[in-house]
């Protein structure tokens, strides 16, 4: 076991370092660059809390539809298999509930910040 | 230094001038860059925008036009009134300075979150949307005959393309499959009119300044095929930029944009227009995924490029918006 403090304690602390003590002393396109780099390390924290419970749930619906066993990366290729040969589609029961609730909390990690994000969440 | 190839290349055709100042680069790949400079004159500077490949990089990769198509097509566009910077000189190998050409600098905006957000373009942005319907119905009338040799494409030809590149990153993604599904029950089959089509008309590659808009840019991926596709690359939702409600860039309508097309003489068609636009947005995604790719592969281990990659999955929220939106 590893000690604390945890992976997502230690990054947020460096952007929030980054964020608030040099952002303002940085100026021109390295003050851009810097801005692209807290926010990654933000997506990062965010899929630190994030993906495991996505991962676990989108692989329970994955099952479900697919009536199949497998890793994510393989009942996702077999679900993206069906869809382009049209075995599955959106008037198959689950899968546009599925591609959303996917989606969303692929949305949640990456850029919850999006407006289209947003107001499907409202 | 480049200042001192661009003042010999400058007195060649410009009369008057033997130096440049102030070059600085713009924005840059490996095969093709942009500078700005001045052009020293004694009746005052000039500003001016050289968009070249360097010595060494010869045609044009994949999909780009190419920089002489450019020109002429820039040329063109601004003979025929259009809102295109006038091109001052088309390089030639004695100038020492690559493929491409030098054009007249129009001073503006380009950052669509300015032009979006900032007082000063408060009266433009209600008007943007007609206007620009016009300039695209401009480009897809521009005469056929002076046109450069470009590439044709069809509806069907970019949902292969698509498809295939997107399989080649080997990363299976069921909302992408979805979109290609969808666009091959939808494809409306060849255009009854094909015309020259601009390929990139959307925020960044315009200029825009508080009267509007002011300049076309960036031309390397014209080519022929349907007109519609324009009008639907620019409606796709990754360039509203937030103002999700204003389908036309983030200022306007597609009411405005086909009034102000149809006001130049040309008819939209909105099933077609819809059609493209989630061509576009697939589109859009499938560029995200290659960026993070050749992060990867290098030489532009960018931070840049690996975080686009994590913004494929904004085109599929709105794939999803538009092909199974809920309640």
């Amino acid at each position: 076991m590893q000690d604390e403090p945890t992976t997502t304690e230690l990054i947020k602390a460096v952007a929030d370092f980054l964020r608030s003590e040099i952002a303002p002393a940085i100026k021109g396109h390295n003050a851009f660059k810097l801005r692209v780099g807290i926010n990654a390390l933000d997506l990062v924290t965010r899929q630190l809390a994030l993906a495991e419970a996505a991962d676990a749930t989108e692989a329970a619906r994955l099952k479900q539809l697919l009536g199949a066993d497998g890793t994510l990366m393989e009942l996702n290729r077999a679900l993206s298999e069906k869809i382009a040969s049209g075995e599955v589609d959106l008037n198959t029961p689950g899968l546009p509930e599925h591609l959303w609730q996917t989606t969303l909390d692929k949305l949640a990690v990456d850029q919850p910040n999006y407006a289209s994000y947003k107001r499907e969440l409202k | 230094m480049i200042e001192a190839e661009l003042g010999r290349c400058v007195a060649s055709f410009y009369p008057g001038a033997n130096s440049v100042t102030g070059a600085a680069k713009l924005s840059g790949g490996a095969s093709q860059e942009t500078w700005t400079f001045d052009i020293v004159h004694p009746d005052g500077n000039v500003g001016a925008i050289l968009r070249r490949a360097p010595p060494g990089y010869g045609a044009a990769p994949g999909r780009a036009a190419g920089l002489d198509a450019e020109a002429t097509l820039m040329q063109l566009a601004h003979d025929a009134g259009l809102p295109s910077p006038k091109v001052m000189h088309v390089l030639t190998p004695d100038d020492g300075l690559g493929r491409g050409f030098i054009m007249a600098r129009i001073e503006g905006e380009t950052i669509a979150r300015k032009i979006l957000r900032d007082e000063e373009f408060a009266t433009a942005r209600p008007l943007l949307a007609r206007q620009l319907g016009r300039v695209i119905a401009g480009i897809h009338g521009l005469p056929r005959d002076k046109l450069p040799q470009l590439r044709s494409m069809t509806a069907t030809k970019e949902i292969e393309d698509l498809a295939r590149e997107y399989h080649s990153f080997g990363w299976p993604r069921p909302v992408f499959e979805l979109a290609l599904r969808w666009l091959r029950d939808h494809d409306p089959g060849p255009s009854s009119e094909v015309t020259l089509v601009h390929g990139d008309f959307r925020h960044g590659n315009l200029i825009i300044g508080p009267d509007g808009v002011r300049a076309v840019l960036d031309w390397e991926l014209a080519h022929f095929g349907d007109p519609m596709e324009d009008l639907g690359w620019i409606c796709v939702n990754s360039w509203r930029f937030g103002e999700i409600d204003k389908p036309v860039g983030g200022f306007g309508t597609r009411e405005d944009l086909f009034a102000g097309y149809a006001e130049a003489g040309r008819k939209a068609d909105p099933d077609r227009v819809m059609f493209w636009e989630v061509m576009g947005t697939l589109r859009w995604g499938v560029m995200c995924c290659g960026m993070m790719q050749r992060f990867r592969a290098g030489p532009d281990h960018s931070m840049e490029r690996a975080m686009i990659g994590r913004r494929a999955s904004e085109t599929e929220i709105d794939l999803l918006r538009l092909l199974a939106p809920r309640g």
